[in-house]
């Protein structure tokens, strides 16, 4: 595939402040691509200059292959995009905000098409209901339909799961793996969700205080062959015994005493299971920690 | 252009607020007219009262829809400029604070189109307002009041005008009114383009207008060469230059105008600063972050 977004040296400062410092990044056509970091890490400034509303102090930019700054318009038509909230005209209705944002982008759209939109973001039945009237959740679908009312190639949306439930935020989730999956679109999504990321990205770019800390594929980030493994069973003492005196000793680790927390294989947590089962261990969980969470947490701790 | 331009309008007529500007313009206008109806020879005689003692006229035959009319506007195009600039000032100010800004300028439209149709459309805000002015104050008039012929007094004198030769005049008038209310539009407009709020914007266009409006009227001779002539309130009562007619031997001539170039220059000079406003605005905005 392609490189549909691709960043070199992108620097911008506000005053002795560098926003984001010296960042390069490149993302591939068709996938989902994650962009993590922690509040005020310069996810929203690099979205910003991505869809021209920030000026770049330097770098490059190209999106399909075109440089941003001399094909804004050319490279703008093709892109969707949510930034932070889904602010929109509170006074209309989503019916008309959908239909303004398409006139925007430069395409006519029939009211059939824009009922899909809205039918594909389960808001058909509020097509005609004023913005005001609606919840967070809602309103952050009605954002997702805006960005997409155009049919554009590559979809950015910055911390789309804000504010939202669990139902909602799975919503969300489930609708950005439509679009990449079967719709075959390129999805840039910014999040310090990194749980929901770990979920949905196919590649991946950490950055903390404007710099980049790594980028690459999900999988191989997350490091599955090392993990800790967190056991939850009904006798904490007991099950910390027997793991001592079996071969799964080894990879036990005391620093925590409240649950019992092993650094092993993640193949191999069947088998640690079945022998706690063996050996009469009421197993209520096991659970792997070395998630992207501990993962951007030790990247990004200093 | 145009679906831009009817998307910008559909965004103004469909906020509640845009129709608070013609309902005031419609109550201060019915209560002008409510006085003048049961107290109007009164007030004829104030007006009047200033005059040369040889003039004569019986307050019923001055008192008419013309007159009425231009009363209405000297009272009113100083406050109308308020009206257009609760409009003019949210129109770039309001969307940053909605957070639709950063949505709109994310289109593939370059933000020079955006803000001339943005532009644009607070000016048919603007020209809708002073047909609003137009038919309450003249044709509302014309049919409470009646016609007859215009007494326009000035210091001493009173120009009479004679019932066919006024409706021109008011239509000019109109027209050169639209410039000096675009301008004030433009002036909201452009520091709507500083703000990520609305209030500071419009607040300031009202202070402009207070200030530049007070120094306009002060009657003190150091300020008259110095200053006047550059505040753009001094050229925004050109207007009355419509109703300023050449006589001769106390007869008014129909059609004329006493002082046409005065009144061009300063429409002109309306034009300049509202062609002024909008370019540095424009200018600002293309350099601006939009970080709303």
């Amino acid at each position: 595939m392609s490189a549909i977004i691709e960043v070199k040296g992108l620097t911008r400062n506000f005053g002795e402040i560098k926003a984001v410092d010296d960042l390069s990044f490149t993302v591939t056509g068709g996938e989902v691509y994650g962009f993590l970091g922690q509040n005020g890490a310069g996810k929203s400034t690099t979205i910003r200059m991505l869809l021209t509303l920030i000026t770049p102090t330097s770098g490059t930019i190209e999106i399909f292959g075109m440089n941003l700054r001399e094909h804004r318009k050319d490279i703008l038509r093709q892109v969707g995009a949510m930034i932070e909230k889904p602010d929109l005209y509170k006074y209309l209705t989503a019916m008309e905000n959908l239909r303004l944002f398409a006139t925007m982008s430069g395409i006519k759209i029939s009211e059939k098409k824009l009922m899909d939109q809205l039918e594909m973001v389960g808001l058909a039945e509020r097509a005609h209901s004023k913005i005001k009237t609606y919840s967070q959740g809602m309103k952050q679908r009605l954002g997702i339909a805006v960005a997409l009312v155009h049919d554009p190639r590559l979809i950015i949306l910055d911390e789309p799961t804000n504010g939202l439930d669990p139902q909602g935020i799975a919503d969300v989730r489930n609708f950005i793996l439509h679009l990449s999956k079967d719709q075959g679109k390129t999805i840039m999504v910014s999040s310090h969700l990194l749980g929901e990321m770990e979920l949905i990205a196919d590649s991946m770019l950490i950055i903390n205080k404007g710099k980049k800390v790594v980028e690459g594929r999900s999988d191989e980030l997350l490091n599955p062959e090392k993990i800790q493994v967190e056991i939850l069973t009904d006798n904490t003492e007991r099950t910390r015994s027997v793991i001592k005196e079996s071969l799964w000793g080894q990879y036990l680790l005391d620093k925590d005493h409240d649950s019992v927390l092993l650094e092993m294989q993640k193949k191999n947590i069947p088998e640690l299971n079945r022998m706690l089962v063996e050996k009469d261990v009421n197993v209520i969980s096991l659970r792997p920690k070395h998630s992207l969470e501990d993962f951007f947490l030790s990247l990004t701790r200093h | 252009m145009w679906p831009l331009l009817q998307i910008e309008l559909y965004k103004i007529f469909k906020r509640p607020r845009t129709f608070i500007a013609f309902a005031v313009i419609a109550l201060i206008i019915f209560l002008i007219q409510l006085a003048l109806k049961f107290g109007g020879e009164e007030y004829v005689g104030l007006v009047m009262s200033g005059l040369s003692s040889t003039f004569e006229a019986p307050p019923g035959q001055v008192l008419n829809g013309y007159f009425v009319c231009y009363n209405i506007l000297n009272l009113l195009l100083i406050h109308v400029p308020i009206l257009v600039a609760l409009i003019a000032g949210d129109m770039i100010s309001g969307e940053a604070n909605m957070g639709t800004l950063r949505l709109l300028v994310a289109k593939p439209i370059s933000r020079t189109r955006l803000l001339f149709v943005k532009f644009t459309a607070a000016s048919i805000y603007t020209i809708l307002l002073l047909i609003w002015v137009a038919i309450l104050s003249l044709l509302l008039s014309i049919v409470l009041f009646g016609t007859n012929e215009l007494f326009v007094p000035r210091g001493q004198e009173v120009n009479i005008i004679s019932s066919h030769d006024i409706l021109w005049r008011y239509a000019a008038a109109f027209a050169f009114a639209t410039v000096g209310l675009i301008t004030v539009a433009a002036l909201s407009f452009m520091l709507s383009t500083f703000a990520d709020n609305s209030i500071g914007p419009i607040v300031a266009t009202v202070c402009v207008i207070i200030v530049f409006t007070i120094l306009t009227q002060m009657q003190i001779p150091f300020y008259d060469n110095s200053i006047k002539p550059y505040l753009f309130t001094t050229h925004m009562l050109g207007w009355k230059g419509f109703f300023y007619v050449k006589g001769n031997e106390g007869v008014t001539i129909d059609g004329s105008i006493e002082n046409i170039r005065a009144v061009i220059k300063s429409g002109l000079i309306l034009a300049g600063y509202a062609a002024f406003f909008l370019f540095t605005g424009i200018w600002y905005f293309n350099r601006k972050n939009i970080l709303s």
